[in-house]
C-alpha cells in the first residue's frame, strides 16, 4: 500500500476534525446578544472577604470587542461600597463605560493586587483571521475557567 | 523655562487631535446608575479662600486629583479640560474646575494658582492639611501614593488614580472620565450634564 493511500484516512479525519471547525469559526459571523460586558459584585462579598476569603471578582484582563461588545458595565449588589475597577461604587449602583476605539487601556484599580486592572479592546471582528483569534482566546478562556474549578 | 516648554508642547498635542462632532445624546465615559450625592469638602482654595464643594450648586463641576510636580498626567488632564473650557464658549460660565491636590507637602496655594493660571485662570486649586485631602481621596475613591521620581530634581513623586469627576447641577456625581479620553469625549459629556 503507497503511503498517500495509507494516509489517506488519518488526513481526512485531521481534516474534518481540525481543519472543518476552523473554517467554520473564520467564516462564521460572530454576534453578540449585547454591547454590555457585565460584571457584578455579589451580595455579601465584603463580609466573605473580611471572613478572610480570597475573592476575585473582575479578571486582571478584560476582553472586548468595538462596535460590538464595546461597553464595560460593572455593578455593586453588596451591602457596602466597593472600588470596583476604577470607580467606586456605591451599594445597588452600577457604572456604564463605553469604549470608542480599539485600544488597550490601563486603569489603577484597588480590587487587584497589582493594583492595575487593564482593558483590551480589540478591532470589529470583520476579517477571518480576527474571528479566529477571538474564538479561540474565547475557548483558551474557558479552558482556564474550568482549570480553575469553574 | 522647561516646565512652560512642556507645557507648551501638551497644550499643542492635545490641539492637533482633530475636532469631531461632540455630542449624539450618549455619554462618551462612564456614568453612575443611579448617581449619589458627590461627597462635600471643604478645602484651601488656590484663590485664597475655602473651596467647598456644595457651594458650586447650580453649576456642572469637574473635579480632577493631581499635583503641580506631575510631568506626566496632570499636564494633560489640565490641557484637555482647558481645550473643554475653549470649546464651551460663554456656556463655561456654568462649569467650575476643581483641581486637588495629592501632594499638599509642596502644593501651595499659591503654586496652585500660578499653575493652573497657565491652563484657565477660571480654575480652582484645592489643597489643605494631608489628613483632609486624604479623607476627600478616600470619599472618592482615589489612589495616591509617594513614589521615586524619575526626574530627580523634583524629589518625588505621587503615583494617582487620574480620573474626572464630573458632578451635575444638583450636586450629584454622574461620570468618571477615565484618563485618555479625549476633550471632544469630555466636552460631549459636560454638554449633556448643562443640559440637565
Amino acid at each position: 500500500m503507497s503511503a498517500a493511500r495509507r494516509f489517506r484516512w488519518p488526513l481526512f479525519v485531521f481534516a474534518a476534525l481540525v481543519l472543518g471547525p476552523m473554517t467554520w469559526a473564520a467564516a462564521t459571523p460572530v454576534r453578540f446578544d449585547s454591547r454590555e460586558e457585565l460584571f457584578e459584585i455579589p451580595k455579601g462579598t465584603w463580609a466573605r472577604r473580611m471572613a478572610g476569603e480570597k475573592i476575585e471578582i473582575l479578571p486582571q484582563e478584560i476582553r472586548l470587542v468595538a462596535g460590538e461588545r464595546d461597553i464595560l458595565v460593572l455593578r455593586n449588589r453588596d451591602d457596602v461600597p466597593q472600588i470596583f475597577g476604577p470607580a467606586l461604587m456605591m451599594p445597588g449602583q452600577s457604572f456604564r463605560l463605553p469604549f470608542e476605539s480599539a485600544a488597550e487601556y490601563q486603569f489603577a484599580c484597588t480590587a487587584h493586587a497589582s493594583g492595575q486592572m487593564t482593558v483590551i479592546v480589540s478591532e470589529a471582528l470583520t476579517s477571518p483571521w480576527a474571528r479566529l483569534v477571538w474564538r479561540a482566546g474565547k475557548i483558551l478562556k474557558r479552558a482556564k475557567w474550568l482549570e480553575q474549578g469553574g | 523655562m522647561k516646565r512652560a516648554l512642556t507645557l507648551l508642547a501638551t497644550l499643542a498635542i492635545v490641539l492637533a487631535v482633530p475636532a469631531v462632532d461632540a455630542g449624539d445624546g450618549a455619554f462618551k465615559s462612564g456614568v453612575f446608575d443611579p448617581p449619589s450625592a458627590a461627597p462635600d469638602f471643604q478645602l484651601q482654595g488656590s484663590n485664597g479662600a475655602p473651596v467647598v464643594l456644595s457651594k458650586f450648586r447650580g453649576k456642572v463641576v469637574a473635579v480632577a486629583f493631581g499635583f503641580t510636580y506631575c510631568e506626566r498626567i496632570c499636564p494633560v488632564t489640565l490641557a484637555n479640560l482647558s481645550q473643554v473650557f475653549r470649546q464651551l464658549g460663554a456656556a463655561a460660565a456654568d462649569v467650575q474646575v476643581i483641581f486637588v491636590s495629592v501632594d499638599p507637602d509642596r502644593d501651595t496655594p499659591d503654586r496652585l494658582r500660578e499653575h493652573l493660571q497657565s491652563f484657565n485662570p477660571s480654575f480652582l486649586g484645592a489643597t489643605g492639611r494631608k489628613m483632609q485631602i486624604d479623607a476627600v481621596r478616600q470619599a472618592y475613591g482615589v489612589f495616591a501614593e509617594k513614589a521615586v521620581s524619575e526626574n530627580k530634581k523634583l524629589g518625588y513623586a505621587v503615583h494617582h488614580s487620574s480620573s474626572i469627576f464630573l458632578i451635575d447641577r444638583e450636586g450629584k456625581l454622574r461620570v468618571l472620565v477615565p484618563f485618555g479620553r479625549s476633550p471632544q469625549a469630555i466636552l460631549n459629556d459636560v454638554n449633556l450634564l448643562l443640559k440637565r
